[in-house]
């Protein structure tokens, strides 16, 4: 009797201690009937990606605030890549200019949201998106 | 096999896989435990219990530094309640210990409950081998935040840290049965608050109440005061290792460590054999329908539940109820 869940990480890289909206988000993927493992606030890209791998987790959606998710957002794609780990999605949101949104797609992020987006989009996105694994 | 290798090898992707196909109940995992099961016993396993938010983590993350200090590696088992309406979870444990992150000798797992009742998480046992054929010298179990009643620990630690805090009840709460009762080492937590010294008070006395065998131990009680004060936390956190230490090094002069790792095996194979012959019964009731017809005699008061299962029990286990 198998029971599968998906397990996801809500972290928040760099120097941004602005998380009422990824705690909202975490309590949210929890009523959605995932595994949420909250990070907290000022991680760097190496601790979120080592993270994840400890935690097994299907997907690691990343909030930044600060302006920084051009550096932060493709750092964790990429050490995931490197620690062959690129199997595990990564989403962000935050407050992104749309300018940026493609470099970050060809960077390895699969999703983002801005405000404005519903809750409910969001947990739809992962549904229709991430299959747990095992 | 192929997985156990790479977990005694060190491959973190493989472990944490494993721990999750354990969580998930899917039948290969057996396989693996099979195979890593030879190589598991060697790890000293802390247990950390108490109450939500009396500070368990932040302990844990002391422990994780103390030992590191002295080289020695360290897996950290975390467990964080399963919601009983949606199945969901918020594991936050870690959130206390990411300054070991990217230490490659410290492994932390968090797990959710899902559904057990003790205080910890059903694949906590498996998971502990798991982390234990990777060769981590300490295993640290944090257990949920818990009540009165939720002792599980005991069938998994050698050593039972619980951590309590001022202002949680009189003195009555103290001579109460249940986790009081499981403690190798008593940690007064936030000890700077008012409360602190008459809940150490109290705890004396239940101690002095208590009968110590001969050999035997009495659970220290140490006081640990704010850990936004380093020197203080530090002191504290110095005290709680040699105690942890002690209690280790006691059990294992007077032999009273066999009698743990007895009891704790004992439950293990009870886990195990509850899996192997009830589920697979269970699973059977249910995905037949059988057990909904069960149900329905039931309400109709045409049967009872003892007479049902006994006929199930006839059905599968014929040596056990010959007469």
């Amino acid at each position: 009797m198998s029971d599968k869940k998906l397990r996801i990480m809500v972290a928040k890289p760099g120097l941004d201690g602005h998380d009422r909206g990824a705690r909202v988000l975490a309590r949210c993927f929890r009523d959605a009937g995932f595994e949420v493992i909250y990070t907290g606030c000022h991680q760097t890209p190496e601790q979120i990606a080592a993270s994840a791998i400890q935690e097994d987790v299907d997907i690691v959606g990343l909030s930044c605030l600060s302006g920084a998710h051009r550096y932060l957002f493709p750092a964790v794609a990429k050490l995931l890549q490197e620690k062959q780990a690129g199997d595990i999605t990564v989403i962000g949101g935050g407050i992104i200019p749309e300018q940026d949104f493609q470099p970050l797609y060809d960077s390895g992020i699969k999703a983002l949201f801005t405000p404005g987006a519903t809750l409910d989009s969001i947990v739809d996105w992962v549904r229709t998106n991430i299959k747990p694994r095992a | 096999m192929e997985l156990g290798k790479r977990i005694k090898a060190g491959d973190i992707r493989a472990a944490s896989r494993l721990i999750r196909n354990i969580e998930d109940n899917v039948s290969e995992a057996k396989t693996t435990i099979k195979h890593i099961f030879p190589f598991t016993g060697n790890a000293h396993v802390i247990g950390i219990t108490g109450s939500p938010g009396a500070g368990k983590s932040t302990l844990v993350d002391g422990l994780i530094e103390w030992h590191r200090k002295l080289d020695r590696t360290v897996g950290v088992l975390a467990v964080d309640p399963t919601s009983p309406f949606t199945g969901g979870a918020i594991l936050g444990d870690r959130i206390r210990m990411q300054r070991h992150a990217e230490d490659p000798g410290v492994f932390v797992r968090s797990l959710a409950t899902r559904g057990a009742l003790g205080g910890l998480a059903k694949a906590v046992g498996d998971a502990i081998h798991v982390v234990d054929a990777m060769g981590k010298d300490v295993i640290l179990v944090e257990t949920v935040g818990t009540g009165q009643q939720e002792v599980e620990i005991i069938n998994h630690a050698h050593t039972v840290i619980v951590v309590l805090v001022p202002g949680m009840g009189d003195e009555i709460q103290a001579i109460k049965a249940g986790i009081m009762e499981i403690a190798d080492i008593f940690v007064v937590n936030k000890a700077d608050r008012e409360g602190s010294q008459k809940l150490h008070r109290e705890l004396m006395t239940v101690l002095d109440m208590s009968k110590i065998p001969k050999d035997g131990w009495r659970p220290p009680i140490l006081m640990i005061g704010n850990a936004f004060d380093p020197v203080e936390f530090d002191r504290g956190m110095t005290e709680l290792t040699e105690k942890v230490k002690g209690h280790y090094d006691h059990l294992i002069s007077t032999n009273q460590i066999g009698d743990r790792i007895r009891r704790k095996t004992r439950h293990e194979l009870n886990e195990a054999l509850r899996s192997c012959i009830l589920e697979p019964v269970m699973k059977m009731l249910v995905t037949s329908g059988e057990l909904d017809t069960m149900i329905d005699v039931l309400l109709k008061k045409e049967s009872d539940p003892y007479t049902i299962a006994e006929d199930v029990a006839g059905r599968y286990l014929q040596d056990c109820i010959k007469p």
